[in-house]
Formats: C-alpha cells, sequence, structure tokens
C-alpha cells in the first residue's frame, strides 16, 4: 500500500511537470503528428518515432518522450481512422478494424463507426496506463534483483518469441533477426574495442546508426515498396461528418470497451509481437458474445469497439514492459528504446529511481495525450479524412524526404544516405519476400544489449556456463523458449497422431 | 509441323528456364543470407581474438554464432523455397500487386537518392532537397511543372529553416543561402 501511495505521489508530481505550457505543446504536437501520420498511408508508428529523433536532438530527454509518447497513441488512433475510411489497412492492428468498420461507413454508420473507435482508443488507453501505473512500480521493484543471465534469457525469449508467434513462416522470421543481429554487430565491440565487420571503414567504427536502420527499414524501405508497385488510382475514401454515438450504440460498446482494454493490456506486454494478436483475440471474443452474432461481417460496432480499446490498451502494456526491463515488444518500443539510449538513459527497473522525474511526467502526459485525442480527434475526423486525398507522388516523396533530412542530421554525412539506400533496399527485399521487419529492428536494438548481458554474465561465473541457468527466473524463460520453439514441432505429429486413430 | 518441332523445343527451354527462375527468385534471399553469414564468419576468423580470463567469450563467440545461424539459415530457406515455400509480399492502402514490379521507378528513385548524397555538399541542403522531392514525385508518376517543384522548393526550404535555425541541427545552407544572408 505504502509504495502505491508513493507512486500516486510521484504521479501528481509527474502531472504538475507535464501540465508545464512546454510540456502539453509536445504533448499536443505529438498526438496531432501521430494521428496525421497514422492516417497517411505508408507510414506507421515506428517510422513516425524514427524520422523523429533527429528533430529531438535539441530537446530535453522528458519533452522529446512527451512527443514520441503521443506519437504512438495518435497513430495508432490515426490507422484505426483509414481501416474504416478505406477498408485497406496499413498497420496489421487495425486490420480488424476494417472489417467490421468499413461496412458500418458503406452503410451510412461511419460517424459511429469513428466514434466507437475514437472512444475505444480513449477508455483503452486509460484503463492501460492506470494499471501501468500501479503494476511498473511492482515490476521494476521485483526486476531491481535481475542479474545478468535473467536478462539475457528474457532477451533470447523476446528473439524467440517475436520469431515464432508473428508471422506465417518460422523461418523467414529467423532470416529477418539473423539479418538484424549481423547489423547490430558493425562497429567496435564495447568491451574490448576490437574492430567487427568495420571492413577499415572509419565510419562503421562507430557501428550503423540505429537511427538510419530504423528510417531505412520503414521509411525507405516501405517507399520504394510501395513505389514499385503504386496503385495508379488510389481507393476514394468514404466522406464522413462528425463522430457521435447513440444511446443504442453506447449500451452496445461500453462492454467490448473495458473487455478490450483487458485483453489488449496483457498481451502488449509480453513480446508478442503488439496490437495484432489481442486486437484478434478481442474480435473473436466479441463476436461469440455478441447477441447478434449475424450482424458480424457487415458491420457490428462491436467489432469496432473492441479490437480499438485492446489495441491502445496494448500499448500501454508495451510501454510497461519497456520501461521497467528495458525490453521493446513492438517496432514502435524498439526505435523508442534506440531513443532512450541515444539520450544516455537505459530503461529498466533502475530508471524509476534514478529519472523519477522523467517516468513520471511521460506517464502523467499519455493521460494527457489520451485526453487531447478525444478533444481533438472527435471534431477533427472530416479533417483527418481528406488527408487520405493527398496526391501519393507527394506523400512518397515527402517520406523518402524526410527519411533522408533524418539520415543526414545524424552524423552530417552524405555518405550515411547511401547506408540508408542500401538499407532501404534490404528493407524493400524483406516487403517483396514476406520477411517479417520487427525482428530485424530488435536485432539491431537488442542484440548488442543481448551480448552484454551474456558476457557480463561469464564474466561474473569465471566463464562457468552453468551460470546462465542458474536462476529460477532464467531456468523459467528458457522452458518457456524451449515450448515455443516446440509446438510448431509438434503440431505434425498430433495431427498424424490423430488421422491414426 | 515436323520442321518446326525441334526449333520450338529449342526456344522453350531457356524461357522455362527464366520462369523457373523468375518464380523461385526467393533464393536471392537465401543466396543473400549466405554471403553475410560468411562475411560475418570471414571477418571473425580473421579479425578479432578470442576470450581472455576477465572476457571469458570475448569479441568473437556472438559473431561466430550468428555467423553459423546466417549460413544454417540460408539452407532451411533454400530447403523451404524449393518445397514450394513462398513468403507473402506485403500488402497496403496503396499497393497494387497484381502489377508487375516498376523497376524503373525503382531505379529512378535510387538514382534520385545517389544524385541527394552527391549534391548536399555542393549546393547545400535547400537545393538538393529541391531535387530530391521534385525528382522522387517525377519517378511516382507527377508531371505537373510549375506545380512540382515548387511546392518541392517549398517543402525543401521550410524544412532546412525548421532544422537549422529552430531545432539547431545543422544542415549545409550551401552558396544560395550564403548569398541570401
Amino acid at each position: 500500500m505504502n509504495s502505491l501511495a508513493n507512486s500516486l505521489s510521484s504521479l501528481m508530481d509527474g502531472f504538475g511537470h507535464a501540465l508545464t505550457p512546454t510540456n502539453l505543446l509536445f504533448a499536443a504536437v505529438g498526438v496531432l503528428l501521430g494521428t496525421a501520420i497514422g492516417v497517411l498511408p505508408g507510414i506507421g508508428a515506428a517510422m513516425a518515432v524514427a524520422l523523429l529523433l533527429p528533430v529531438t536532438y535539441a530537446f530535453d530527454p522528458t519533452g522529446a518522450f512527451i512527443l514520441f509518447a503521443g506519437v504512438y497513441f495518435g497513430a495508432m488512433f490515426g490507422g484505426s481512422t483509414t481501416s474504416i475510411l478505406l477498408n485497406t489497412p496499413g498497420e496489421s492492428a487495425a486490420v480488424v478494424t476494417a472489417m467490421e468498420g468499413n461496412p458500418m461507413a458503406r452503410s451510412g454508420r461511419g460517424p459511429q463507426a469513428l466514434a466507437a473507435a475514437a472512444i475505444g482508443h480513449f477508455v483503452g488507453g486509460m484503463i492501460g496506463t492506470t494499471l501501468l501505473v500501479l503494476l511498473a512500480p511492482l515490476v521494476a521493484s521485483v526486476a531491481v534483483d535481475l542479474g545478468a543471465p535473467d536478462y539475457f534469457a528474457v532477451m533470447v525469449l523476446a528473439f524467440a518469441a517475436v520469431t515464432t508467434v508473428l508471422g506465417s513462416s518460422r523461418v523467414r522470421g529467423f532470416a529477418a533477426l539473423g539479418i538484424g543481429l549481423a547489423i547490430g554487430l558493425v562497429g567496435l565491440d564495447p568491451l574490448t574495442g576490437a574492430q567487427r565487420l568495420t571492413f577499415g571503414v572509419p565510419q562503421l567504427a562507430d557501428g550503423i546508426d540505429v537511427v538510419i536502420v530504423a528510417v531505412g527499414l520503414f521509411a525507405v524501405g516501405e517507399a520504394l515498396w510501395v513505389a514499385a508497385h503504386l496503385r495508379r488510382r488510389p481507393p476514394a475514401a468514404i466522406p464522413v461528418g462528425n463522430p457521435w454515438l447513440g444511446r443504442d450504440d453506447l449500451r452496445r460498446t461500453w462492454r467490448p470497451w473495458l473487455r478490450g482494454s483487458l485483453i489488449g493490456f496483457p498481451l502488449g506486454s509480453i513480446p508478442a509481437g503488439g496490437a495484432e494478436i489481442p486486437t484478434f483475440l478481442s474480435y473473436v471474443t466479441e463476436r461469440r458474445l455478441s447477441g447478434r452474432r449475424s450482424e458480424f461481417g457487415s458491420g457490428a460496432i462491436e467489432g469496432v469497439a473492441g479490437p480499438e480499446s485492446a489495441a491502445s490498451a496494448s500499448s500501454a502494456g508495451t510501454l510497461t514492459t519497456m520501461l521497467t526491463l528495458g525490453l521493446p515488444t513492438t517496432a514502435t518500443a524498439a526505435v523508442m528504446l534506440a531513443a532512450f539510449q541515444q539520450f544516455g538513459i537505459q530503461p529498466g527497473p533502475l530508471l524509476f529511481q534514478r529519472e523519477s522525474t522523467l517516468v513520471w511526467t511521460l506517464i502523467a502526459s499519455l493521460f494527457i495525450g489520451l485526453v487531447l485525442l478525444l478533444v481533438l480527434n472527435l471534431p477533427l475526423a472530416p479533417v483527418w479524412a481528406k488527408l487520405l486525398r493527398i496526391p501519393r507522388p507527394y506523400l512518397y516523396a515527402g517520406i523518402l524526404f524526410f527519411a533522408c533530412v533524418g539520415a543526414y542530421a545524424v552524423s552530417g554525412q552524405p555518405v550515411d544516405l547511401l547506408v540508408l539506400l542500401a538499407i532501404g533496399g534490404v528493407g524493400f527485399l524483406m516487403r517483396r519476400y514476406g520477411l517479417p521487419v520487427l525482428p530485424t529492428i530488435l536485432g539491431v536494438i537488442l542484440g548488442p544489449d543481448a551480448e552484454l548481458q551474456l558476457r557480463r554474465a561469464l564474466q561474473i561465473a569465471d566463464g562457468d556456463p552453468a551460470t546462465l541457468v542458474s536462476t529460477p527466473v532464467s531456468v523459467t524463460v528458457y522452458v518457456v523458449i524451449a515450448l515455443l520453439l516446440a509446438v510448431p514441432l509438434l503440431r505434425p505429429l498430433v495431427r498424424r497422431a490423430r488421422s491414426a486413430r | 509441323m515436323t520442321i518446326k518441332e525441334p526449333s520450338s523445343t529449342l526456344t522453350e527451354q531457356p524461357i522455362r528456364k527464366r520462369s523457373w527462375l523468375r518464380s523461385h527468385s526467393e533464393l536471392g534471399i537465401s543466396l543473400l543470407l549466405l554471403v553475410v553469414g560468411l562475411l560475418v564468419l570471414a571477418n571473425t576468423a580473421l579479425e578479432t581474438r578470442g576470450g581472455s580470463d576477465s572476457d571469458p567469450l570475448g569479441p568473437h563467440a556472438v559473431p561466430l554464432v550468428v555467423g553459423i545461424g546466417l549460413v544454417v539459415l540460408a539452407a532451411w530457406l533454400t530447403a523451404d523455397v524449393l518445397r514450394g515455400g513462398h513468403g507473402e509480399a506485403e500488402v497496403g492502402e496503396d499497393i497494387d500487386l497484381s502489377t508487375p514490379p516498376d523497376v524503373r521507378t525503382l531505379g529512378m528513385l535510387a538514382g534520385v537518392l545517389v544524385a541527394t548524397a552527391a549534391l548536399i555538399p555542393l549546393v547545400g541542403w535547400p537545393i538538393a532537397g529541391t531535387v530530391l522531392f521534385w525528382g522522387a514525385s517525377y519517378a511516382l508518376g507527377s508531371r505537373h511543372i510549375p506545380k512540382d517543384p515548387l511546392i518541392a522548393a517549398g517543402v525543401s526550404l521550410a524544412t532546412w529553416i525548421l532544422f537549422d535555425s529552430l531545432l539547431g541541427v545543422d544542415l549545409p545552407g550551401g552558396p544560395l543561402m550564403g548569398v541570401l544572408r
């Protein structure tokens, strides 16, 4: 109870810092920018945060993270607008929303669909962030005792989870991870200073900057991939008025909102790829529980409300894991972790002690950002819909332009643009051949950390490999990893046993 | 007919070979994995030393694992592709997968990026950025003459002012901005 009172008073202090005019401005800009980015096809939250990284070099870290958090929530919200009005979701998290939201918009219930999504985001985000306030200090206080072997195990779990849980093909997931790990190796070895994969090029000694990797994979890779298959006539968006909900719709949506948040938060906090799985689970749940199952597929409002709330709550769960363990579970969180490291801050259990003001200001600004999102976005929905009409050549030229600005701003070397283009080429090939991008970015950002933890663990134990499985946490985690890896191998055996019977 | 037959099988064979390669172009990813894996292994074997007492694992253990892993993955992916496995191409709002990839646009975009990298030190960001934005929108099919370059110049100049004077990120202004100042 004492710790709860502590968190609450820290949170109040956080509100005090977050409500200064500058930080409020950062929150508002982040939320608006994030929504615009989420609405625009082709750009997601991860790309947006990566592109904004160089912009924030001049800011203090608190302002920068308030901006990033606003972008994160805003982009997820904006994505739902696109899938409701266009039926072609750009982000995997919004796929489910399109299934019910688009039929609703087509039958004239667009305002209700947008409102169910917007309020769903607000509710999911609020519940998720409240859970973050309650749980994060607890997780952090437990995690303080974790040692290097535990961290190494948890990072291996993250690698195993993103490659096996996501996507249809495990070999492609692992291939994506391998590419990321290889990119992460480039540069000086942090412990001995040995040059690795630098090939005598002095610019490579510092490693390939994470900003360039992220911008290359997300922005340039995406722009090149779209350019190769550009739809000559972009799909027309369905025009809408202001979102609103009638009493009847409210009666149908409040339960899905609450259930969605409870599904989203835990699944967002584990390394299972963010919002994709919780939105789908929420959709399936609502369909099963609904008294109007026949409406599903042709515009059931529950199928918009639940998944959107789940998506928002899952981002709060993702932030919980990122802040308390330093472990990113989505691409956006991975880029945010890189941002923390740029500012010389290491997220993890000690963050709540060392950077208490920053963390609690960030959390307070999440609440503020959610309120701003709701207040701004309900009336602004028709404006956002207009963004969908931007001519595609300008949109993708703009993405390439800002990608180059971002990559150049990292160190002011034109040669970085060529590295950017090369990584963009890799991003293109990955999209062409169905390699997921998340394992790659996780490999780049988490790979060096994992190596450091592994070597530190062995240093402490004088090279005895048994130290890696010397704690209860690490043993448990390795069992989970073994199960994750074994499940797909067992499936054909089970099938064979069944058919034999 | 009897005269034509041998010639048609002669021309058919290379076509069949090419279409086999096209439908198995994913093997290029295997090749990429193999090359990167061998590069990592070669570099590790030649450049780094093993562990010491204070650092039992040393700087080369992890690269070795990554290198071997990449080579194994190359083999695994090859087997998967030959057995008929396919990676799903990514879909999106503006993507039309029914058309073959537009290689010309890709080449133009790559050229524009390389040109931008070459132009920045010569003419500064405002002009290089204009070339970048205009070139990219041209490559993507926009052909409005006074409008496209004007938008490009506007975006580029505004970004330069925003970054250079407001955000404190140093972007070279080039000779043109030197004159204006």
